[in-house]
């Protein structure tokens, strides 16, 4: 089940998306989700829906993979749709049955809500499956580096970041431990009453949580002993390079925007 | 092999709501260029110890100097360029996404040029023999692995001292070997003088030199072969002799007639082998 799960992980590979500069994809995607919002008919949709499949026909990140990642956020998204198919009461009156009515402006806004929903997850799923864990962080400090001025721990925050993303991995392997261990003392993570199933996860969050705080202890202390003293005086291993192919990226994703505002309505 | 490296005087160390001192008035000197091993039962003082040397705690009374430089408050930074540690846990001391990232970390740390850093990170990581793992994420290397990752991290600081502080503990066999034979070959090529802590007289007995450790004071110190024959002493201790030492004791007890001791097993058989050639 962990396996499957998509966000925050990377997938190795060659494509045009993974050399691209995490600060060229961390501001497109930022553009994106504003821009999003500036659709609001067919042709807007159209539009954007394009641009998202170009970026991810770039990612190279086979299809199986990401609709089997994106599974739970599908279901959302079927929620989404239906909240907005019976809930919105404008337009014509398309159908009829019992107490369940669906109009015209129902069914646009539902398809519309989870198309925008989607393009949105689809985009920032493609960073972090494109981007490693650690250049993203390395892009996001870079970004928000100006922000020192005004007194934003900008470099412990982005350390916090990759270090939480680092864990990650290794979170999920305990925690599949922590189920198997207790799954073999006859706790039910999978079957009977939801409620019972909540209760489950109570014995798996306590050592979960008590070896994390562990862990964050040896971690300190191991770079305390690496000689780590804050940001001051430090140097970088990694080096971000923007090329013109970023430059690409930001003109595209600007196009988008002028297009976006000329053709909604 | 006589030029010490870090000196101890008289070093106490007791942690907060403790009766006891859990480092009991210790001294001795580490000499350069050579393997010692502190061994002792949990409880013993020997982590205590490991992070005294490291400025990770500081002695309530006492003096470490590392190369006849007060270890204080002032100088814990430079000490701590000069004595490198690796702890127990694999995953919990691995703080890059990547395995370079991770050997770079220290040299981040210390304000080393980037042109420098690419340099250090590859030659330390080709020492421990993990160079074709360099874009590796962690969860995907084996506990011995992830160890030779954190050795390289300290190597590329270039450290006079390696402290090993119960490095191999949570490792398979082959994990543990990989990380001995390591630390073995970098003794040999770049002349680094080994701390190792542990509980592990196995691990100990390819040291040159052994300190027992009991109830925060030294029990014992010499050379592997000296200290293993205390035997039973060892054992009162809580430590667990060397299978080879254990056979061979047994053997001499039925009227075989060996050699005294035997640190390892190869040396047991190859004994054994002469006597029935022998026979």
């Amino acid at each position: 089940m962990m396996d499957k799960m998509i966000f925050g992980r990377y997938v190795p590979a060659e494509s045009p998306m993974h050399r691209l500069d995490p600060r060229a994809k961390l501001l497109m995607v930022f553009i994106f989700v504003f821009i999003i919002f500036l659709a609001n008919n067919i042709a807007t949709y159209v539009v954007i829906g394009a641009f998202t499949l170009l970026i991810l026909n770039m990612s190279k990140i086979p299809a199986g993979f990401l609709i089997g990642g994106l599974r739970p956020v599908f279901y959302l998204i079927l929620f989404t749709f239906f909240l907005h198919l019976f809930f919105t009461k404008e337009g014509d009156l398309l159908f009829k049955w019992n107490f369940i009515e669906v109009y015209e402006n129902g069914l646009r806004q539902g398809i519309f809500i989870s198309l925008r929903f989607a393009f949105l997850i689809l985009i920032t799923s493609i960073l972090t499956l494109t981007t490693t864990p650690i250049s993203i962080t390395d892009g996001l400090e870079t970004l928000f580096n100006p922000l020192k001025k005004w007194k934003l721990p900008v470099h412990e925050l982005a350390l916090m970041m990759s270090i939480s993303l680092r864990f990650i991995p290794t979170l999920m392997e305990e925690t599949d431990k922590i189920m198997k261990a207790q799954a073999a003392r006859g706790t039910e993570f999978s079957t009977g009453p939801i409620k019972n199933r909540i209760k489950a996860i109570v014995p798996l969050l306590i050592p979960l949580f008590v070896s994390s705080f562990k862990r964050a202890e040896e971690l300190a202390t191991a770079m305390e002993s690496r000689g780590y003293r804050g940001g001051e005086g430090r140097t970088k291993y990694r080096l971000l390079k923007w090329e013109s192919k970023d430059t690409i990226l930001l003109a595209a994703i600007m196009v988008l925007t002028v297009l976006l505002l000329l053709l909604r309505s | 092999m006589n030029n010490a490296l870090v000196q101890l005087e008289q070093v106490a160390f007791k942690y907060e709501g403790q009766e006891k001192n859990a480092v009991d008035y210790v001294s001795f000197d580490i000499y350069e260029g050579e393997w010692l091993a502190i061994v002792g039962h949990n409880g013993s003082g020997k982590s205590t110890l490991a992070k005294l040397l490291n400025g990770l705690l500081f002695p309530q009374s006492g003096r470490i100097t590392v190369q006849g430089q007060p270890l204080t408050e002032e100088t814990v930074w430079d000490v701590r360029g000069q004595i490198g540690m690796v702890f127990q846990n694999p995953d919990n001391q691995f703080v890059g996404t990547t395995v370079q990232d991770d050997v770079a970390f220290g040299l981040e740390n210390a304000g080393i040029a980037r042109e420098e850093m690419l340099v250090r990170v590859e030659d330390a990581l080709k020492r421990v023999n993990m160079e074709q793992f360099l874009n590796q994420e962690p969860h995907h290397l084996s506990g011995g692995q992830k160890q030779r990752v954190a050795i390289a991290g300290v190597l590329a600081l270039r450290p006079r001292v390696i402290i090993l502080d119960e490095s191999t503990s949570m490792l398979d066999p082959k994990g543990r070997e990989e990380v001995l034979v390591t630390v073995r070959e970098l003794m040999k090529e770049r002349g680094v003088t080994v701390l190792s802590i542990t509980h592990d007289l196995e691990e100990a007995s390819r040291a040159d030199r052994m300190i027992v450790m009991n109830q925060g004071s030294v029990y014992s110190e010499g050379t592997p072969r000296e200290i293993f024959q205390l035997e039973e002493e060892l054992v009162k201790l809580g430590l667990d002799i060397p299978f080879s030492i254990k056979m061979s004791t047994l053997l001499q007890e039925r009227g075989v007639s060996l050699s005294q001791t035997h640190l390892t097993d190869e040396e047991l058989v190859n004994d054994l082998c002469r006597l029935i050639s022998r026979m």
